[in-house]
């Protein structure tokens, strides 16, 4: 096992990152999916992640979001760690109820929704606050009631999801993962599977949340204008690291790597 | 010779419907257990817990491997050699409850199997527990995909029930059979008997269907 002195066990200070990757690793056997990457995210700062398909960017997200184990190194979120907690003065990987704690922390809104099929758009919406934050049903109705206005969806509240495009879905979605109120929300190619005419409707949502919430918010994304519209720094994932990363009018405009010269003028050919 | 004496057979009847009473509460009451039992049997096959689920895994194999009636006799008959003396009853819906369980603790299985990755993953990002994450996520879907399955086995374990007539549970057929040797007649009990399963056994099946096409429905799918 990796040993974990050289990992502080909280980082405090002014500044601190909301979300730090500190040499982590992802493996699937012999296939290096994450390359000892190092990646701090700002609190209130909006990174977009773009890159080549297996390139590790949505793994990225997926460690995170807990949804996958790393194999070394350490994830913190504001400051504590986050896949490994400490126990007599060392870390060690965290269990399911550091993880429990921990994660509260992170939304997630994925490629095909997930809604609960079972649930009308304002059961799914509600769900998290009542069964794991334990708020009544009627603070966590106000709360979600507020936030399917905000998506534009409260007309459909009481419509399952099968009876909702994929561009209303999405939208319920994010307004689901709102509802828990994370301090990060990660955006897993939250347009890739919906209809051209619809994905104006979930951009734009995600627009306001930049513009009108403090989030930390990271977007794997293959919508190169809206990347470069609302982040506030762009990552090129090639190969299971960055290659490039930079302000949005720098990374498109001018380009430094050749990789990422390649994959923008690939990109730009495919439009 | 064709000879259905009518006198008889309504002379009989009172008992039979009597025993269809005790057949359907073995049956009721066996798949109750099977139920239960079935639903603990499927979640400790994904468990975490390797050895857990070996141990699991082969005991569900090794029921379905080997015939009802003969885990109907070991219950009532080998039980006592280990002190565990049962009545007839009592052995019969633990056999035959044990036995549908591991037949609907694969039914479930498929069912949870069928529910896609992706809400499991969604039940994570809003940070529910494993059992929150069955109980109002997974199994809520799970159900729709497993009715079809549950049904069948409900109408089959109804009609496994006169195994039970082995050791002396009052059900159909050993009702039939007291009835058939006291009067020496065979033809009106027995013919009746199997009017009684199909009486029920169809309408059942059709009910099922209705309730599935119902639950569906009302979970929105």
């Amino acid at each position: 096992m990796e040993n974990m002195s050289a990992y502080p066990q909280e980082i405090s200070g002014e500044n601190i990152p909301m979300v730090k990757f500190a040499k982590v690793r992802k493996a699937y056997g012999d296939l290096v999916v994450l390359d000892d990457l190092d990646l701090d995210v700002a609190a209130g700062e909006m990174v977009s992640i773009i890159g080549p398909s297996g390139s590790g960017k949505t793994t990225v997200l997926r460690m995170l979001m807990t949804l996958e184990r790393i194999n070394s190194g350490c994830i913190y979120v504001d400051g504590k760690p986050l896949t490994h907690m400490p126990a007599n003065g060392a870390l060690v990987p965290a269990s399911e109820r550091h993880l429990r704690k921990r994660r509260i922390d992170i939304g997630m809104c994925f490629q095909h929704f997930n809604l609960f099929p079972h649930m009308t758009a304002l059961e799914n919406c509600m769900e998290g606050p009542v069964q794991v934050l334990g708020l009544s049903k009627a603070e966590a109705r106000d709360r979600t009631e507020e936030l399917l206005e905000m998506v534009g969806m409260i007309a459909k509240m009481d419509q399952h999801p099968s009876r909702l495009s994929g561009g209303q879905q999405q939208r319920v979605a994010i307004a689901r993962a709102l509802a828990m109120r994370p301090k990060v929300m990660l955006f897993d190619e939250v347009t890739s599977a919906l209809d051209p005419e619809v994905i104006g409707e979930v951009t734009n949502v995600i627009r306001q949340l930049v513009s009108e919430h403090n989030l930390t918010m990271l977007m794997v994304t293959h919508q190169m204008g809206f990347a470069r519209d609302i982040s506030d720094r762009v990552c090129f994932f090639y190969d299971g690291k960055i290659e490039e990363q930079g302000p949005p009018a720098e990374l498109f405009g001018n380009p430094k790597k050749e990789r990422t010269q390649q994959f923008l003028s690939a990109v730009k050919e495919a439009v | 010779m064709f000879d259905w004496n009518w006198a008889f057979t309504w002379e009989i009847l009172p008992r039979l419907i009597h025993a269809t009473g005790n057949t359907l509460i073995a049956a009721g009451a066996g798949y109750a257990i099977a139920l239960v039992l079935g639903l603990i049997l499927a979640l400790a096959q994904r468990s975490q817990y390797r050895a857990l689920t070996f141990l699991v895994r082969e005991f569900v194999e090794f029921i379905r491997s080997t015939p009802l009636l003969l885990q109907i006799f070991f219950v009532f008959y080998v039980g006592p050699q280990f002190g565990i003396r049962l009545s007839p009853w009592a052995s019969g819906m633990i056999a035959i409850g044990l036995h549908y369980s591991c037949y609907l603790s694969e039914v479930y299985r498929g069912g949870i199997e069928s529910v896609p990755r992706g809400q499991w993953e969604a039940a994570t990002a809003l940070n529910m527990t494993m059992l929150q994450t069955y109980r109002r996520v997974v199994i809520p879907q799970a159900i729709p995909s497993a009715l079809a399955g549950m049904g069948n086995y409900l109408v089959g374990i109804f009609k496994d029930t006169p195994m039970l007539s082995v050791i002396g549970v009052a059900e159909l057929i050993h009702t039939a059979n007291a009835i058939g040797s006291e009067n020496y007649r065979f033809l009106e009990p027995y013919t009746m008997v199997g009017l009684i399963f199909l009486a029920i056994s169809l309408p059942a099946a059709g009910l099922i269907r209705v309730f599935e096409s119902y639950v569906r429905r009302k979970l929105g799918m």
